[in-house]
């Protein structure tokens, strides 16, 4: 067993001690019902896409942190796309994507090509992006007129067989239920899966991220995946965005406000290394689902203000950062002994 | 004057007082064509006991930037990186201040719980705190700056609006307005902002911290190897951002006289970062410009106030800085560069065939 899986075991373990304490100190106000967790997967669909994008460009050992100004950009372009330009929804969603593509095109050009460094092109993106979503609106604009979209987003997806089902107050009988964006976030898991483990495209992504010199010996063209995987990362985000907007119903310039944060986050807790080379997608996603625990805990408590999260959130970053670099010092350190 | 023009663009500090004279054309342009003289833009006048004029508004409101960049400049040169955190400590130092005065869980207070000095130094201690952290994490942890940095980027702001109990804190009392106030005829953040840049020069020419920093952001191991000690000097750059930080965010804070977290520092970072590669510094460290940074952030604060008075909103203004950022790191680029040199001496060769020939 080496220390990558131990990372990844470390995740899995956090997030079931803190399902499990949550279940139990919260039983009164429903915590350990099976819809809280699915409701934790329905609020976190966009961010499961972005992390997986966020996996795959951390890989290379670049960041991006443009995603969430991405998100409000797209939402807000889909919103305002529908409410005053009158466009139909479906073509908005494929422009989204498309914009994604050119965004994402854009930065990998200049950090795979140009050699800027990933965070300064990236954060010049997302502000970028945020200044572009007031261009489009100022205010708040929420999604109506459109019935093919608010059709979308009102599909639920029950439970079969009544697993999980509970009686409310009124004796009324609650079956589980999902919606829409879950299954895009899960379908887009599986794909970054398959393409991370058992592609070409994928292998390069870690050869790259371990070592550039080796990657570029062996044939590798290191500019070309570099820009490819800050491509996929914005088309993921764009995929993301359509889950947030479905979630959302509304474009804001507020929206999604510290997002990257979120991804990197869960991302680094999964056991990706920031260094790159080292990382995949399942621990991105238990990474996300305890963030998303952290939060769901602070808002089942009541008292706490939504704030707390972002404290935990941060101070369990900084833990796997640490715990990161002493696995790297010990790493190097076994190296030498060889 | 080609050879002129030449040796301009040759100037160290070419870029920022180019960049800065751009602003100030755009500035008389738009007063010609709204019918004001055209030297509007550099009038000073007396307004209500104080100085008043768009030159005098781009000073003072350029003070935290100018503040932040100081710092921001020994971070970039010492560890190749940039300290995001700087607009969310701001806002902490700001947050910690306002509440000690006001003693906690008070929202509007007219006189103090504790001296005015108890809570300007706790403010800029926790900033210092702050920067220690992050320097703790870059030298000592060997974790990239900007990823360090990242963790107070996100938990600074939310650590302060626990501090104010997520409310906005109101110290109404004359002596804490004075800060983002008027000493006299001047506007108070501008001679802050003026001493800070001139304890920092005066540190930079009597010290040996300038050399050490740059000999450490060339090439760290043969620093350590010359004998200075990388990590101390990486850890001390950081103090410093924080404490310039605390500095800028008590100036913020005092500027509005209360502590709204939300909005204290919010996108500085981006100001002070966008200030030292404007200042002509490279982002990937090494040698930097201590001057060209401060003229680099009062360019900074000169666009925007130019973008607001073009009547761009301020939520609309990141596009431009990012187009300006974008820019300016795409001529530092090492690839743009040797493209441009290669072109150079190409030509340089054939105007020499051409010689040979004739």
């Amino acid at each position: 067993m080496n220390s990558n899986s131990v990372l990844l075991l470390i995740t899995i373990l956090l997030f079931a001690a803190m399902y499990v304490t949550g279940c139990i100190v919260y039983a009164g106000k429903g915590f350990s019902h099976l819809q809280t967790f699915l409701n934790i997967l329905i609020s976190n669909s966009g961010l499961i896409c972005v992390t997986c994008g966020m996996t795959c460009v951390m890989l290379t050992g670049g960041i991006d942190i443009s995603v969430g100004a991405l998100i409000a950009m797209d939402c807000m372009f889909m919103a305002a796309g529908i409410e005053s330009w009158g466009m139909p929804a479906p073509v908005l969603m494929l422009l989204v994507l498309l914009i994604g593509a050119v965004f994402g095109l854009v930065q990998g050009f200049c950090v795979g090509y140009l050699g800027i460094q990933p965070f300064i092109v990236t954060m010049a993106g997302m502000f970028f992006a945020r200044g572009m979503t007031a261009m489009i609106n100022t205010q708040q604009v929420t999604i109506k007129s459109s019935e093919f979209f608010v059709n979308l987003a009102n599909l639920k997806f029950y439970i079969p067989f009544n697993i999980g089902a509970y009686a409310n107050a009124n004796g009324k009988l609650m079956v589980p239920y999902f919606r829409l964006p879950v299954i895009i976030a899960l379908l887009v898991l599986l794909i970054t899966f398959l393409l991370l483990r058992y592609t070409k495209f994928g292998r390069s992504l870690y050869a790259v991220g371990g070592n550039q010199q080796s990657a570029a010996l062996m044939g590798l063209n290191v500019n070309r995946t570099r820009l490819s995987a800050y491509m996929l990362t914005s088309v993921l985000c764009s995929v993301g965005g359509i889950c947030y907007c479905l979630n959302t119903m509304a474009g804001t310039t507020t929206q999604a406000l510290g997002l990257e944060m979120d991804a990197i986050s869960s991302a680094v807790i999964g056991g990706t290394l920031l260094t790159g080379g080292v990382g995949n997608v399942i621990g991105s996603f238990f990474g996300v689902l305890i963030n998303g625990t952290i939060s769901s805990l602070v808002k089942t408590n009541g008292k706490l203000v939504s704030s707390w999260s972002n404290v935990v959130t941060a101070l369990l970053l900084c833990f796997f950062i640490i715990l990161q670099a002493v696995f790297t010092k010990f790493k190097m350190r076994s190296r030498k002994k060889m | 004057m080609k050879i002129f023009i030449k040796k301009f663009a040759r100037m160290p500090l070419f870029l920022p007082i180019f960049s800065l004279f751009l602003v100030m054309a755009v500035n008389i342009v738009f007063d010609i064509v709204n019918g004001n003289v055209f030297y509007s833009f550099f009038t000073v006048s007396i307004k209500n006991g104080v100085l008043y004029g768009r030159l005098v508004d781009i000073l003072n409101r350029g003070s935290e930037a100018a503040i932040l960049a100081i710092g921001m400049t020994l971070v970039v040169s010492a560890s190749a990186g940039a300290d995001i955190s700087v607009g969310s400590v701001m806002s902490l130092a700001g947050g910690m201040c306002c509440m000690l005065l006001a003693g906690f869980g008070n929202v509007n207070v007219s006189s103090y719980a504790v001296p005015l000095w108890v809570g300007i130094g706790a403010g800029i201690l926790a900033a210092c705190l702050c920067g220690a952290f992050n320097g703790f994490l870059v030298s000592y942890m060997n974790i990239q700056p900007m990823v360090a940095t990242l963790i107070l980027y996100s938990a600074g702001r939310a650590i302060g609006l626990l501090l104010c109990n997520s409310m906005i804190v109101y110290i109404r009392v004359p002596s804490f307005k004075l800060f983002g106030g008027y000493l006299g005829i001047f506007p108070t953040p501008i001679l802050i902002a003026a001493a800070c840049v001139a304890i920092m020069a005066l540190i930079l020419k009597f010290t040996a911290l300038g050399m050490y920093v740059q000999s450490v952001g060339i090439n760290g191991k043969a620093a350590r190897i010359a004998g200075y000690q990388s990590r101390r000097i990486i850890f001390t750059a950081f103090v410093i951002s924080g404490l310039c930080a605390g500095i800028a965010g008590i100036v913020a804070a005092s500027r509005i006289y209360s502590a709204d977290t939300n909005s204290i520092g919010l996108d500085l970072e981006l100001d002070a970062i966008l200030a030292v590669a404007l200042g002509g510094n490279s982002l990937g460290g090494g040698k930097f410009r201590y001057s060209g940074s401060i003229i680099g952030a009062y360019t900074i604060q000169a666009i925007t106030t130019t973008l607001l008075k073009l009547g761009i909103s301020s939520a609309q203004a990141p596009v431009f800085k990012a187009v300006i950022v974008i820019l300016i790191v795409t001529i530092q680029a090492p690839v743009v560069r040797a493209y441009f040199q290669k072109r150079a001496s190409r030509r340089a060769l054939e105007t020499r065939k051409e010689a040979i020939s004739a």
